[in-house]
């Protein structure tokens, strides 16, 4: 048994901008090896979602059916659900299609023909909205930004390892 | 003189004055949003609430209430952080404040008091609201997704200008910014252009045109400066 916190990372509907900036955490990912393990990531080539998930930071929103049943295994496979920069915090820039209708937003893109997305397919079917993880489940933490900046996301990491809570404070929760 | 007390501590005040100037001239922030020096205030947006122990702790809009003698003033609790947060919550979620791409991301007021009052995610359900742009006056846009209808616009314009151009529209939650009763900003009759209402703007809802995202430096301060070489007429 490892003693070292399984972390796992998502990505829905987000620019993966959140997962670049956990990249630009360079060196210091090294670091992080000795603090955690990625078990389950768009980096990691794995399909499954494992069990026994201590943390789980999860970018972008819940825009299709596949991503909200991610969502919930992950909830129940994690201990702690961390919403991943300001698009799982706010619905940030896939939000915009909130406003109008969903089928009316598939044919402004798609044109008339087939509508990708309009039912479950061979692409899953598209939500009527784009919301942020505490639509459908609990958020332990919030790491805001657009994208949140490596410095944010390592002391995120490290607090919540080393001080079993995270403390982002001032500047650090600062949207946009 | 009138004597009150400010979290305890004890200042004076010269008669007239409101709760939120006396903590201004004592160092204590009050966090507001609809307030800004030079203008009448108006309480709208309540996030200067403060509690005062000898009115039963009743909540008063710190800019709009006149100190009183042996007034106990609490600008700072647990309660009020609470209840700030929840107001602030609130103003997120009415409209589509995206930080991402706002022109005033960065320098807004709105984004600003998130950071200061520790909000990191609104507990409840965003509206969404389909609004749009007025971008028909040759300088300046309109974003009616970016407004927090704290009227500032409006007092800069008929306090400071004296132009009328700016009011508000509809009722409760609809509530908008109307440029003579309700035209295109272009065809407006009465704008002189002069932009106060642009730098008096908490949020990127008014911008000038051409500026990119992130890139709307505003100077609210220029209407007190105006107001204290011009003193306004009401």
């Amino acid at each position: 048994m490892s003693s070292k916190v399984r972390v796992a990372t998502m990505w829905f509907s987000g620019c993966s901008g959140c997962h670049m900036a956990f990249l630009d955490l360079d060196e210091r990912l090294i670091e992080l090896r000795e603090l955690a393990e990625i078990v389950y990531s768009p980096i990691v080539d794995l399909k499954e979602i494992p069990n026994g998930i201590d943390v789980a930071l999860i970018e972008g929103t819940v825009n299709t059916t596949e991503q909200l049943e991610h969502l919930r295994e992950i909830r129940r496979k994690a201990k702690f659900v961390v919403a991943f920069g300001d698009c799982a915090i706010t619905g940030n820039v896939p939000s915009i299609r909130n406003p109008g209708p969903r089928d009316e937003m598939l044919q402004a893109v798609y044109g008339d023909g087939h509508l990708p997305g309009l039912k479950e397919g061979v692409v899953p079917a598209i939500l009527p909205d784009a919301l942020p993880l505490q639509a459908y489940v609990r958020v332990d933490y919030y790491i805001p930004g657009c994208p949140p900046d490596a410095d944010r996301i390592w002391k995120f990491i490290v607090t919540l390892i080393k001080e079993g809570e995270p403390r982002l404070e001032g500047e650090e929760i600062r949207f946009g | 003189m009138i004597t009150l007390k400010l979290d305890g501590q004890e200042v004076q005040a010269r008669k007239g004055q409101t709760i939120l100037e006396v903590a201004m001239e004592n160092g204590i922030r009050i966090p507001t949003l609809c307030y800004l020096e030079g203008l009448s205030p108006k309480g709208t947006c309540r996030l200067c609430l403060v509690e005062v122990t000898n009115w039963n702790g009743k909540l008063v809009p710190a800019c709009v209430t006149p100190v009183e003698e042996g007034l106990e003033v609490i600008t700072r609790s647990e309660r009020l952080d609470q209840i700030r947060r929840t107001i602030l919550e609130m103003l997120f979620l009415e409209r589509n404040h995206i930080c991402s791409f706002c022109v005033s991301n960065g320098h807004c007021e709105l984004q600003d008091l998130a950071v200061e009052l520790g909000m990191d995610h609104v507990t409840f359900p965003y509206r969404y609201p389909g609004l749009d742009m007025d971008l028909s006056h040759e300088g300046f846009g309109l974003d009616h997704n970016r407004c927090v209808v704290c009227s500032r616009c409006i007092r800069a314009c008929s306090e400071v200008e004296g132009a009328f151009t700016w009011g508000f529209q509809g009722r409760g939650v609809g509530t908008m910014v109307a440029i003579d009763l309700g035209v295109p900003w272009g065809l407006s009759e009465t704008c002189t252009s002069c932009g106060k209402c642009v730098q008096a703007c908490p949020t990127g809802a008014l911008f000038e045109k051409g500026v990119a995202t992130a890139a709307q430096l505003k100077s609210p301060e220029i209407i007190r400066e105006v107001t204290e070489r011009r003193p306004r007429v009401f």
